[in-house]
């Protein structure tokens, strides 16, 4: 997993609520055996004007000039400014990976679905609660000001904006923890590889046939 | 103090670390690789620049999507592009990491479950994990075996270890003998048949007694595949002679001095005559007959001389609607003879019953008979290349073919809806796999569970029969 230390990106605001999963990631894109390469399909219903199809090359579907990550100025974007409910609807890991895969770092919002915030800290996505009208004053500055940039400071839990005012916000401190160092259930299993390795050696003595091919 | 379980045993053996928060890490002995669970399980691995922890403690062999027919043309000759692309994927992934896989037509690929023992790469004291419920069937030497889902498979690749947490003891012990023609798949049934599929819940099962005794290693293994179905991922018997026995020269196999020395320490894979079980439950072999299902649950099951249930006489209103659900989608009547069922398919195969074993007592049955004319189609489908090339050098191929069966390659085939063989919307099928859910032999399908002897002999009759007045005769 990537860690998240401090991150300053483009922010580009999705003025909607409870986005379900299945609009981050249509249903039609979770046959593949992969998970990663789910970022051309992000949002695909909003994204393009034709309906997509797994397997299929994005790059020449029409888009839809409408939508929000479409336009110029949000190019690059790698902070989600978002409305309540984040995230809703089914439990699939195929909607952090895609936006993972998007390039998106953080999202910001008053609030996230349950399942949705969990699977984001396991890859490496930083959700951050604010409050409505901290979010609300966020949507009214990204759309005044082209090319707004937010910086994260997941240390010091704060969000700074570019007048260098700060958003403090809450993170429990184990996944604080992991994010920091880039741990995942298996980063932290890995912080054990002494005592693994000591089993090993162990056993190798005790049960020797176990290690013979 | 007590004394130990053999799950305790296992399970203190193969302790890493215990966390704070009541989870344990535990290492893992044999990681087993099929190509459903683990594409997602090596992406993982590769986007975050890990390597397997000990690629040697893993095995992979592509069951589930493999065509049964002819298919020597090799993997791009699978027709579904799904099935292709996931064994296609599987064979990538063990080249790129170096893990040994028996690819589709290799002589020892087969159903995992069955390849695992078979090559010796099960052997007793392990801890055996795979992305696949069945797994428990590896409990059947001793084993610590279970299913796990396709993160813990990635977990167990980068880590070698596990995740988990303690489950509890549960003994079933099916005491005295068992009667002719019953067999192991007719003793779980029944077990399923009186503790529920929720009676091993949150349990590691550990089957015991002397009639588990007198069961041979294959037979055990039928009887742990289906813990599962009665709710416990684990299931285990006590090693024995028979278990080590069995396991001696296996390709996999310790040799020479270790042998003697691995061989010494299995003997003591057993529970202690003092240890404590949080559940007993005591079962007589001689009450168990021959079990068929006749409903949409393992649990739903009755000896084949029974009818089939009467909801209208439940006095428990789950019960009842339950019974009502399943008969309407079985198609059958309350107080209907189990033996009156009429049969459109036979499946004799599946991680459940398709060892040699299973092939040689569903041969006995069907020797010099035809099947039945009623039927669509009687499948045979060994667990492996090398149980259907001792099949064949054994001539039961022949005694299938001249039956009217047909003989195949190794995979799970009709066992699920994953691939070219399945069951049409309607169509009993007396199958010797382990799962009767609605729709899991094919969209409509009717699954019967039985024994091989009990699915030979329905094949010929075209209905259900008691195997046991075919033998007496
Ligand atoms: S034979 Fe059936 S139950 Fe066994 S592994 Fe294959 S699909 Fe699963």
């Amino acid at each position: 997993m990537k860690k998240f230390v401090e991150h300053q990106g483009i922010v580009a605001p999705l003025d909607r609520a409870n986005v379900d999963t299945d609009m981050i990631i249509p249903k039609q894109f979770l046959k593949s055996i992969k998970r990663s390469g789910f970022g051309p399909n992000l949002f695909d219903e909003l994204r393009y004007l034709d309906e997509g199809q797994p397997d299929q090359d994005c790059s020449g579907r029409p888009l839809n000039p409408d939508f929000v990550l479409n336009q110029a100025r949000y190019q690059g974007t790698s902070i989600l400014l978002a409305r309540a409910n984040f995230g809703c609807g089914s439990s699939r890991e195929h909607a952090p990976w895609a936006l993972e895969d998007f390039g998106i770092r953080a999202i910001l919002a008053p609030s996230f679905a349950d399942i949705f915030f969990n699977n984001s800290f396991k890859n490496g996505l930083l959700p951050i609660i604010l409050t409505e009208a901290e979010i609300d004053q966020l949507f009214r500055e990204v759309e005044a000001v082209p090319g707004y940039q937010l910086t994260i400071d997941l240390r010091n839990q704060a969000v700074i904006k570019p007048d260098g005012s700060r958003l403090p916000f809450e993170i429990d401190e184990f996944r604080k923890h992991c994010l920091l160092n880039g741990l995942d259930d298996i980063g932290l299993t890995l912080e054990h590889a002494q005592a693994i390795r000591e089993y090993e050696a162990q056993r190798q003595q005790t049960a020797p046939w176990l290690f013979s091919n | 103090m007590a004394g130990k379980t053999l799950y305790d045993k296992l399970w203190d053996a193969h302790l890493v670390r215990a966390n704070d928060d009541g989870s344990a890490l535990l290492y893992i002995d044999r990681h087993l690789l099929h190509e459903v669970t683990s594409p997602q399980a090596f992406e993982g691995l590769r986007l975050a620049g890990r390597r397997p922890w000990r690629i040697e403690a893993n095995l992979a062999t592509p069951d589930h999507n493999v065509p049964t027919t002819e298919r020597s043309g090799g993997v791009e000759t699978i027709v579904d592009p799904v099935s292709r692309i996931q064994v296609k994927t599987l064979d990538e992934n063990c080249d790129t990491f170096g893990i040994t896989e028996f690819k589709m037509n290799d002589p020892r690929q087969g159903i995992v479950h069955v390849v695992g023992p078979e090559q010796g790469a099960t052997l007793p004291g392990m801890t055996v994990v795979c992305g696949d419920s069945h797994t428990a069937t590896h409990g059947a030497f001793a084993a610590l075996a279970h299913g796990i889902g396709t993160s813990e498979v990635e977990h167990v690749l980068a880590t070698q270890c596990l995740i988990t947490k303690k489950m509890k003891n549960m003994l079933v012990r099916v005491d005295g003998q068992l009667g002719l023609g019953v067999t192991a798949k007719d003793v779980i049934l029944h077990i399923i048949g009186v503790i529920g599929t929720a009676g091993g819940t949150g349990c590691a099962i550990e089957f015991g007694g002397e009639a588990i005794r007198s069961i041979s290693m294959e037979g055990r293994m039928t009887i742990c595949n289906m813990a599962i179905e009665a709710g416990a991922r684990v299931g285990l018997v006590a090693a024995d002679e028979k278990t080590i026995e069995y396991v001696k020269g296996r390709p996999y196999a310790p040799q020479g001095a270790l042998w003697e020395k691995a061989a010494a320490a299995w003997r003591d894979l057993v529970s202690d005559e003092d240890a404590v079980f949080d559940k007993v439950v005591v079962i007589q072999g001689e009450d168990i007959l021959p079990q068929v299902t006749w409903g949409t649950s393992p649990e739903m099951v009755a000896p084949v001389s029974a009818l089939v249930p009467d909801p209208a006489v439940m006095s428990d209103a789950v019960q009842r609607e339950g019974t009502e659900r399943a008969l309407k989608y079985m198609g059958l009547q309350p107080n209907q003879k189990i033996t009156d069922i009429q049969l459109d398919r036979v499946f004799i195969g599946s991680c459940t019953n398709s060892r040699i074993e299973d092939l040689r007592a569903a041969a006995a049955v069907v020797k010099g008979k035809k099947v039945a004319a009623s039927l669509k189609q009687a499948l045979v489908v060994p667990g492996s290349g090398l149980v259907k090339a001792q099949a064949e050098a054994e001539g039961l191929d022949k005694i299938f073919i001249e039956a009217g069966m047909e003989w195949r390659e190794p995979g799970c085939s009709m066992c699920l809806a994953m691939n070219p063989d399945k069951l049409g919307a309607g169509e009993h099928c007396a199958s010797t796999s382990n799962r009767n859910f609605e729709g899991r032999q094919g969209f409509g399908g009717r699954t019967h569970l039985v024994s091989p002897a009990m699915a030979a002999a329905a094949a010929i009759a075209g209905h259900f029969v008691d195997v046991r007045e075919w033998m007496q005769a």
